[in-house]
């Protein structure tokens, strides 16, 4: 089919033929430059898709003669940053934890790179804000179950805590004094009353005083006589505000009839060395860690 | 009939006639055309002369700021001009501006534009004619042009010329040279942004870093093109201010102006025409106005987007003027209103008094508000600030025995180039202690911190009470108080509001 090109009588330039109202469209040529940009983003991208991966295929796409990946990238990244800060790692490797927060530059790498494993591996039972919940610690306060000293965060975050896999293991194990019919229900009543009162809680005074005596035969010898509990065991402080598993009434007392009891990995068999380190570090600067050498109660 | 009259009467006026047609005459133009080259011819006057000074002031200002030395005391850099991308500072002799601190930036930025108002409205496109970038370089260009292929007539011929040696060693010649300026000029800019002494050392060694030389090519590339080859292209397609223009002007802003009501009609030979007793204009088509335009424009079309108001049509008439015994002024500049009284019959005439209007003087004082208001800002700022970012996760932490803790990251910028120390203290919080990360474990009411000079210390900061006062609300306002120890004179003071979390009351 043979079509007649019309012009347009003033500019002379070509029409598509196409007419609105009266008006034809002009069949202006593109500008020369903007044509020459437009095959020249062909041509380079059809070269892009050669140099690099881009074509599916059926399983994966074309791999590129450049032979580039995102991953092999990522990995490079990965490589150069790790290179970059291997003699900071190499020094804290070295070094002890409390030595790390005495020297200021490797204290503000150290927490750099603590919080940046922390958000990895911890806050997954922690919390992003290492604020824990029921169950499981608040690592910002200065309560500590089995000790707050950098060495104890060290010893603790190595060796996890019943953790079976790891023979070193921080371990304890409190019996439950109601399931296995080791106390009475009053009994039990009654030292749930008792432990309730130590840190200030309205609990019934005769109860009080009965499950005194069953505090002093069944309890004290992990939580101690004053109920100050004791890190060697991981057995909690009764007597602060702090309860792991709820500071209630019927919550303490679930805990004497069926008691809970946390499981922590032990890092040392998936961290290395530097980053349990830098972990230690990091959770100690967050508020709440004892000096090296302070007493344990 | 008048072009008949023009080429048989013959010229007997003591004047030079141009062959030259206005490459850019508004009859010739359609929507897309391949550019002509324009040769300027060489003009001397009064505005070239003006011209040629402020291209000698405004490249001296851009060569030569970056090597002044301004002594600054400790670490900081001892260039009087100086933008520290790396350091995030920047210097102007005695003014150092942090990041934050990029509102006299702005203000600048806007000073700059209201001015640009100011001017355009007094004066018209006095920036495009005298001020801007593409003009002086490209008038460095033309010049250079000029000395090696010789005047407009001679650059015409020699375009037309077939390659001989002759054209090829001239070309050469006018390219290396336009090259070396183009060079030195992205060179240069690099100055700006580190120490200039050593930046070039290592410029010259290799060892400046991969920017400065990528920076270097992109504007040795531009400035090459730009006023080599594009020239008078930039200013009409690419540049957004012409087009700004119509806006910017009004009937009393000063323009460049050919007076139609005094030089038409036109006429070359006259002498004829005037014996035959006709009325002719003060123009005698001589071409002086076109041959010079770096436009390619003719200014008798009237007042036109391309015109960048560069004046030296006005010298290149005023040369002929005086050459035929008539007043100077036939193309000079005047305002659209001055032009109307005149072609209605009036005499009107420019006064300084012109200048005062509405318009300008509301310019003028916005301009000079902004100014001021930067000024006194830039003498009375302080230089201590604080930062105080609370922790958000957890918000608070409650203690063993009770007491409730909140954490705070606190930074203390000390603009000053002098180590100084600063007392942090807070107040409005009953019953509360500090207790530093790094510094120390005990709690106290205060600390001192150190902040080296012109830098940023960020502390973290644990604010603990027991008070039951303050744990029975959920959020207390408290602030920080910041306090400069061993000032010399009016010790700085600065304090930051914060609010305190708790639980609460417990149900």
């Amino acid at each position: 089919m043979v079509t007649k090109i019309e012009k347009d009588e003033i500019s002379g330039t070509p029409t598509t033929g196409h007419e609105w109202d009266g008006i034809r469209e002009l069949n202006t040529p593109l500008p020369r430059w903007w044509l020459y940009t437009f095959y020249g983003t062909v041509i380079w991208g059809l070269a892009y898709t050669i140099a690099y991966p881009a074509w599916p295929l059926l399983n994966s796409a074309t791999p590129g003669i450049l032979g580039w990946s995102s991953r092999g990238a990522l990995e490079e990244q990965v490589t150069a940053a790790r290179a970059a800060q291997q003699a900071n790692l190499d020094k804290i490797a070295a070094m002890s934890v409390d030595d790390i927060l005495k020297d200021p530059q490797l204290l503000a790498f150290a927490q750099a790179g603590g919080a940046a494993a922390f958000k990895v591996n911890c806050v997954q039972c922690h919390g992003s804000g290492a604020a824990g919940g029921v169950g499981y610690p608040n690592l910002n306060d200065d309560d500590w179950l089995w000790g707050g000293t950098p060495d104890a965060l060290y010893t603790t975050l190595r060796n996890g805590i019943r953790y079976t896999a790891n023979a070193d293991t921080r371990d304890s194990q409190m019996p439950s004094f109601g399931a296995d019919a080791i106390l009475t229900p009053e009994q039990i009543d009654d030292v749930a009353n008792y432990a309730f009162s130590l840190s200030g809680g309205k609990a019934d005074a005769a109860k009080v005083e009965a499950g005194k005596s069953v505090f002093a035969e069944n309890c004290a010898s992990c939580h101690g006589e004053d109920g100050k509990g004791g890190r060697d065991f991981g057995a909690p402080n009764l007597t602060d505000g702090i309860w792991l598993y709820g500071g209630s009434l019927d919550q303490v007392k679930a805990q004497i009839v069926k008691p809970r009891m946390g499981v922590m990995p032990a890092w040392s068999h998936r961290l290395d060395d530097a980053t349990i380190k830098e972990l230690a570090v990091y959770v100690h600067s967050l508020g709440g860690g004892e000096a090296a050498g302070a007493t344990t109660q | 009939m008048v072009e008949l009259i023009n080429r048989l009467g013959g010229d007997t006026q003591d004047v030079d006639h141009h062959e030259a047609e206005a490459v850019n005459k508004a009859q010739n133009r359609s929507l897309y055309a391949s550019r002509v080259a324009i040769h300027p011819k060489t003009v001397h006057g009064t505005f070239r002369r003006l011209k040629w000074i402020l291209l000698v002031v405004l490249l001296s200002i851009y060569y030569v700021s970056p090597w002044l030395r301004w002594t600054r005391p400790g670490d900081a850099p001892d260039q009087a001009i100086l933008i520290d991308l790396a350091n995030r500072r920047f210097y102007f002799f005695f003014i150092e501006i942090w990041p934050q601190e990029f509102y006299y930036v702005a203000g600048l930025l806007i000073m700059a534009g209201v001015g640009l108002f100011l001017v355009t409205s007094l004066f018209g496109r006095a920036w495009c004619g005298y001020a801007c970038p593409q003009t002086v370089w490209t008038d460095l260009y033309v010049w250079v042009e000029s000395r090696i292929e010789g005047d407009r007539n001679a650059r015409i011929k020699l375009d037309a010329a077939p390659w001989s040696l002759s054209k090829l060693s001239r070309r050469a010649a006018k390219l290396a040279i336009w090259l070396l300026i183009a060079v030195a000029t992205g060179g240069f800019w690099v100055f700006y942004f580190a120490d200039a002494p050593t930046l070039l050392r290592e410029l010259v060694t290799g060892d400046a870093p991969s920017t400065a030389y990528f920076t270097i090519a992109i504007l040795t590339a531009t400035t090459f093109t730009f006023a080599g080859f594009m020239r008078e292209q930039v200013c009409t397609y690419m540049c957004p201010w012409p087009r700004i223009q119509g806006a910017m002007l009004d009937e009393d802003s000063l323009i460049v102006t050919y007076n139609a009501w005094r030089g038409e009609p036109r006429m070359a030979g006259r002498k004829k025409a005037e014996a035959q007793g006709q009325r002719l204009g003060d123009c005698v088509d001589c071409n002086a106005c076109v041959a010079v335009c770096p436009m390619g424009i003719d200014i008798r079309d009237g007042n036109q987007l391309e015109c960048i108001n560069c004046a030296l049509c006005i010298d290149a008439c005023n040369a002929v003027m005086d050459k035929v015994g008539k007043p100077r002024g036939l193309i000079n500049y005047t305002t659209a209103r001055i032009y109307a009284e005149n072609a209605a019959g009036q005499h009107g005439h420019w006064t300084w008094r012109r200048l005062l209007r509405p318009r300008t003087l509301i310019y003028f004082s916005l301009w000079a508000a902004v100014g001021l208001f930067m000024l006194f800002t830039l003498v009375h700022r302080s230089q201590l600030d604080v930062n105080v970012v609370p922790d958000r996760n957890p918000l608070f932490v409650t203690l063993s025995d009770g007491a409730v803790r909140n954490g705070y990251t606190v930074k203390i910028l000390n603009k000053r180039q002098e180590q100084r120390v600063f007392r942090l203290g807070i107040e409005g919080l009953p019953g509360a202690s500090m207790e530093m990360v790094g510094d120390s474990d005990t709690r106290a009411r205060s600390f001192d911190i150190t902040v080296p000079p012109d830098r940023l210390r960020a502390v973290k900061i644990y604010v603990t009470t027991g008070d039951p006062e303050v744990l029975e609300d959920d959020r207390r306002n408290f602030h920080f108080q910041l306090e400069e120890l061993g000032a010399a004179g009016e010790p700085e003071r600065a304090r930051y509001d914060a609010i305190f979390h708790a639980p609460g009351e417990k149900e």
